[in-house]
């Protein structure tokens, strides 16, 4: 991997370190790749003590709860109406298919409506076969404002 | 015939679990334990400063109790199936896990930089399709932190 030398969008930076600050998701190797008005991509990178199941080297769902509870929690703080900060409520997560080893797995979150106290959102987990999500989930979360 | 020694039927169950905890290398990552009573389980998270989620509180990852719950319903799902062929001790050599298919997990409070302890239990269980509910305590067995049911696809 190269470094971009262009100047970086500096809410995206400052949100970026945010996230390598989460020492959960620092130890998964998690880093946000785009952050939108309400919207965040998280990816993942591939590692073997994440697997689940040795017999096939696929991740365990545990880790890929995390990731979009991660992605999810970001799309909320990124959302325009400016929450202090938010905590998930609940998430319901559907593993569609196992994601295939040795691959990136990345998380897009995006906020769908937001009431005075509660965000509620959508999130689905791919791999390197962005055609086919490995997950998909909704949440919601609370808004302090 | 008398009654298996107890210090055989022990350690035939513990070596059981510690098989099945063993071949799932996330429960490693994590630093989940499981204790055994009979044949009740107990999950134990020892907090570790990486399972933090928001260093200013500080507070547990959502996404760390999440796994926490089902690793521990995987294991009791599992470990229940598996019960009559560890105690006839002719547990197979390939132990196959059931696969998450639904997982839903409500956040009560928030986690506390401090361990854990789970317990699952098995509402349904059929032959293609199962029902777990989980839930996760610190300091008060009364006052869950996190709760969660999933579904899950037998083996």
């Amino acid at each position: 991997m190269t470094e971009d030398p262009r100047p970086q969008d500096p809410r995206l930076a400052l949100a970026q370190s945010f996230i390598r600050a989460l020492p959960h998701s620092a130890a998964l190797g998690m880093d946000l790749v785009h952050l939108g008005a309400g919207e965040a991509v998280i990816t993942m990178p591939y590692d073997p003590r994440l697997v689940g199941d040795p017999a096939t080297g696929v991740i365990h769902g545990g880790a890929i709860s995390a990731l979009m509870d991660t992605a999810s929690g970001a799309s909320v703080m990124s959302h325009p109406s400016a929450p202090r900060s938010t905590a998930t409520l609940d998430l319901r997560i559907d593993y569609m298919r196992p994601a295939t080893p040795g691959q990136r797995i990345t998380a897009r979150a995006e906020v769908t409506h937001v009431t005075r106290s509660v965000a509620f959102i959508r999130v689905t987990a791919c791999d390197e076969d962005t055609a086919r999500p490995v997950a998909q989930g909704t949440g919601t979360f609370t808004l302090e404002r | 015939m008398p009654p298996e020694p107890v210090e055989v039927v022990k350690s035939r169950r513990e070596a059981a679990l510690a098989r099945l905890v063993a071949s799932v290398p996330y429960i490693g990552f994590l630093g989940a334990r499981f204790d055994r009573r009979g044949d009740e389980l107990t999950a134990h998270l020892p907090f570790s400063p990486m399972l933090i989620g928001n260093p200013q509180l500080p507070a547990l990852h959502g996404g760390a109790t999440a796994a926490f719950l089902e690793v521990t319903a995987i294991i009791e799902l599992a470990w229940t199936n598996l019960w009559e062929d560890i105690e006839a001790g002719r547990l197979s050599d390939e132990i196959a896990l059931p696969k998450t298919v639904t997982f839903t997990v409500d956040y009560l409070r928030t986690g506390l930089p401090r361990d854990a302890y789970a317990r699952a239990r098995v509402n349904r269980s059929g032959r293609r399709f199962a029902s777990v509910h989980v839930e996760a305590w610190q300091d008060n067995r009364a006052r869950p932190f996190v709760a969660a049911t999933a579904h899950f696809l037998m083996p």
